[in-house]
């Protein structure tokens, strides 16, 4: 009885705590003022069973993928398993589901307990890809401090979760062996019933206090992990799906218009040979300065990144050792709206702190370096553009502030007044039909 | 090349031609690009394919102006190339070069302007199938090896890979390929306004990498179908391959060498 109402209480804490969290970040990605695709229904739902649900992308390296795809189906199918545990906690019963599913129970239990030992083995390799093999992506600068301690958290509490998970399969077997009272009789596990023999001597007392331990420390994990996930990147394993649903669906070497900036184009077109009209409507803002600039694509983009890097290892600037990182990009959004989303909560202005994305988070330096070549879009396995925030500051930078290298000043001036990037007179453009 | 006409040209005597044959920039006043342009319209010529150019109507699409971050520009000249484009009621734009190709294919429709757009590799491609180009018994690059080097706008932007590929094929060449090929083809430095200014600091120069890349395929020629691409491979391979052992031609020029 004790154990119900604790439970109870801990359910409803951990639950509240993530709704609260998970209200946070919706009301920041939603601070993006620029609207995004929904057309093409059908379309979206195909790309979010390829990319999100058939992870699509992580095969362009398969051995990276199969591991990455037992500790993803481990976390889904595992997951069902949860839902027991769970109504087992609020009702005081043991492994309730058993005699509902008769002989499936010992088959399905079985499946998990093997998925939970791949999931074991790819969370090991990962972690040795991670801090023993000098693999670039995971040692650049860019992950520094905060971001690579939390990619192996999560390793480890997946780690962890798997063990309680054998452990409190295992002594539970044991205490079936020795007939223990409410613990019900279902049959050796696969992976378990091979385990429960070196516990099987344990008194039970013992196996009862593991058993029981084993039982909370695994609920308790999962409702910490649950509420540590909207902190951390591992927030993909959620987000990766309505990313991969509203991705972009154009070929990726176009680029998005501006209907304000054709407006006013247009205008110019037909006032020419008239007098310049005073424009009545106020100026609008050219470009992205910072995230409430941006769509909420781009926002949700940066929620879902997982900061994998596989961008950053395609990107030709960042390969060549520039300072430009499509994940920093990223991660420096996701940085930018948890703080824009803390001034919001204190009662304050979202740029109460005075900063911007644009110089204070992302620098001009970094937005040159970019050659718009599309790898880093490519290459995400969650349907994220970085190339799309760039070319949005980029604009900001040109149009709001007139901020751009000489070169480029000069390609400007060349294509304004000889119509080419270059110093050549547009008489001259059949000039090499002569020769 | 005398018989390369204008489209306003064509206008005046009340003709009009199967193509638009968009030169673009480099193919204007790049030396090195002007020969990619004159390859190609010598095989139009040679296959008699009526085609007319622009000549000094045709202004920058606004393709770097765009990228760069400067859309006032680029609107301004799209509206100016829809409107002459429209006024002549140009079908079909044949393009060398990637960038316009992908601005004109994909950017101009918002703006008003619909055209059938398509960029050399596609066309050659379609010539060879049609048998309107035939290969010569011996050309120079049969059985050599040759390594295509993708372009982003091409590859990537426009999930154009196989075109070029099934025309080095039908030069009876060994096709190589880099290590980072197709989808996975590293950039040569030269998108989004970078062919217009000096790299941002680093350890090295983004053609640098790809040199290296070209050196280690063991490729005798470098196919490019991109004028940018041209430019900046061949300042990579200025200094990788000093004694200049790997050619750097475009598609177009190795066709044109190796037709019957």
């Amino acid at each position: 009885m004790i154990q119900q109402i604790l439970f109870i209480l801990v359910t409803a804490l951990a639950v509240t705590l993530f709704v609260r969290k998970v209200r946070f970040i919706r009301r920041n990605i939603l601070l993006g003022s620029r609207d995004s695709g929904r057309d093409h229904p059908g379309l979206r739902w195909k790309n979010t069973l390829l990319l999100a649900l058939g992870q699509k992308k992580m095969f362009r390296n398969p051995l990276v993928a199969v591991l990455h795809l037992f500790i993803y189906a481990g976390f889904l199918i595992i997951n069902l398993e949860i839902l027991e545990i769970i109504l087992d906690g609020l009702t005081g019963s043991h492994r309730m589901f058993a005699p509902l599913l008769g002989r499936l129970y010992p088959v399905l239990i079985g499946c998990f307990e093997v998925l939970a030992v791949l999931v074991l083995v790819a969370c090991v390799v990962f972690l040795i890809r991670r801090n023993l093999l000098r693999i670039r992506r995971f040692r650049s600068g860019d992950l520094q401090g905060w971001p690579r301690s939390d990619a192996n958290y999560i390793l480890i509490t997946e780690i962890a979760l798997m063990c309680f998970f054998l452990t409190l399969n295992t002594t539970d077997h044991a205490l079936q062996l020795q007939g223990v009272a409410h613990y019900r009789q279902t049959g050796a596990f696969w992976v378990s019933g091979l385990l429960s023999r070196w516990v099987a001597h344990w008194p039970s007392t013992r196996l009862i206090v593991w058993e029981r331990s084993a039982w909370w420390l695994h609920i308790l994990g999962i409702f910490a992990f649950l509420n540590y996930l909207p902190f951390s990147k591992h927030l993909h394993i959620l987000l990766a799906f309505p990313n991969a649903y509203y991705g972009r669906l154009v070929p990726p070497g176009q680029m998005d218009n501006m209907p304000e900036v054709a407006q006013e184009v247009s205008l110019i077109f037909q006032q020419q040979g008239q007098e310049p009209q005073a424009s009545t409507s106020p100026q609008p803002k050219f470009g992205a300065r910072d995230i409430g600039d941006l769509s909420w694509k781009n926002l949700l983009d940066a929620y879902s990144c997982t900061e994998c890097g596989r961008c950053s290892a395609a990107c030709p600037a960042t390969q060549t050792g520039k300072q430009l990182s499509p994940r920093k990009i990223m991660m420096d959004t996701r940085d930018r709206m948890e703080a824009v989303g803390r001034n919001l909560d204190r009662g304050k202005n979202a740029g109460a702190d005075g900063k911007f994305l644009l110089g204070d988070y992302i620098s001009e330096e970094e937005l040159r370096a970019c050659t718009t070549c599309n790898a880093c879009v490519q290459e995400c396995p969650v349907s994220i553009s970085p190339l799309d925030i760039i070319l949005q500051l980029r604009r900001y930078l040109v149009m709001e502030e007139s901020r751009a290298p000489q070169e480029w000043q000069m390609m400007f001036n060349n294509i304004e007044n000889n119509q080419a990037p270059w110093k050549f007179p547009a008489s001259g453009r059949a000039d090499w039909a002569k020769s | 090349m005398e018989q390369v006409r204008t489209m306003a040209q064509f206008s005046q005597a009340g003709q009009s031609p199967e193509i638009l044959f968009w030169v673009g920039c480099s193919g204007s006043f790049d030396p090195r690009a002007q020969q990619i342009t004159r390859a190609f319209a010598g095989i139009l010529t040679h296959v008699g394919i009526s085609f007319a150019i622009l000549g000094p109507e045709e202004s920058c699409t606004g393709d770097p102006a765009r990228r760069a971050g400067n859309e006032f520009l680029f609107q301004m000249m799209a509206r100016g190339n829809i409107e002459t484009l429209n006024r002549y009621g140009i079908q079909k734009i044949v393009t060398t070069c990637p960038h316009c190709f992908n601005i004109l294919k994909n950017e101009y429709p918002e703006l008003g302007g619909h055209y059938e757009v398509v960029h050399h590799a596609e066309f050659l491609q379609d010539l060879i199938l049609q048998g309107k180009i035939r290969m010569k018994e011996d050309g120079s690059y049969k059985g050599k090896r040759i390594t295509y080097h993708d372009s982003c706008y091409l590859g990537r932007a426009n999930g154009i890979y196989e075109a070029p590929r099934a025309v080095l094929e039908a030069l009876d060449s060994e096709l190589v390929e880099m290590r980072r090929c197709r989808s996975r083809g590293l950039c040569c430095g030269a998108g989004g306004g970078q062919m217009f200014k000096e790299e941002e600091k680093g350890t090295k120069r983004v053609n640098q990498e790809r040199a290296a890349d070209i050196l280690e395929s063991g490729a005798a020629v470098v196919a490019s179908a991109c004028p940018f691409c041209m430019t900046m491979l061949s300042d990579g391979m200025g200094s990788a391959d000093p004694e200049k052992k790997v050619k750097l031609l475009d598609i177009a020029e190795l066709v044109l060498q190796s037709m019957a």
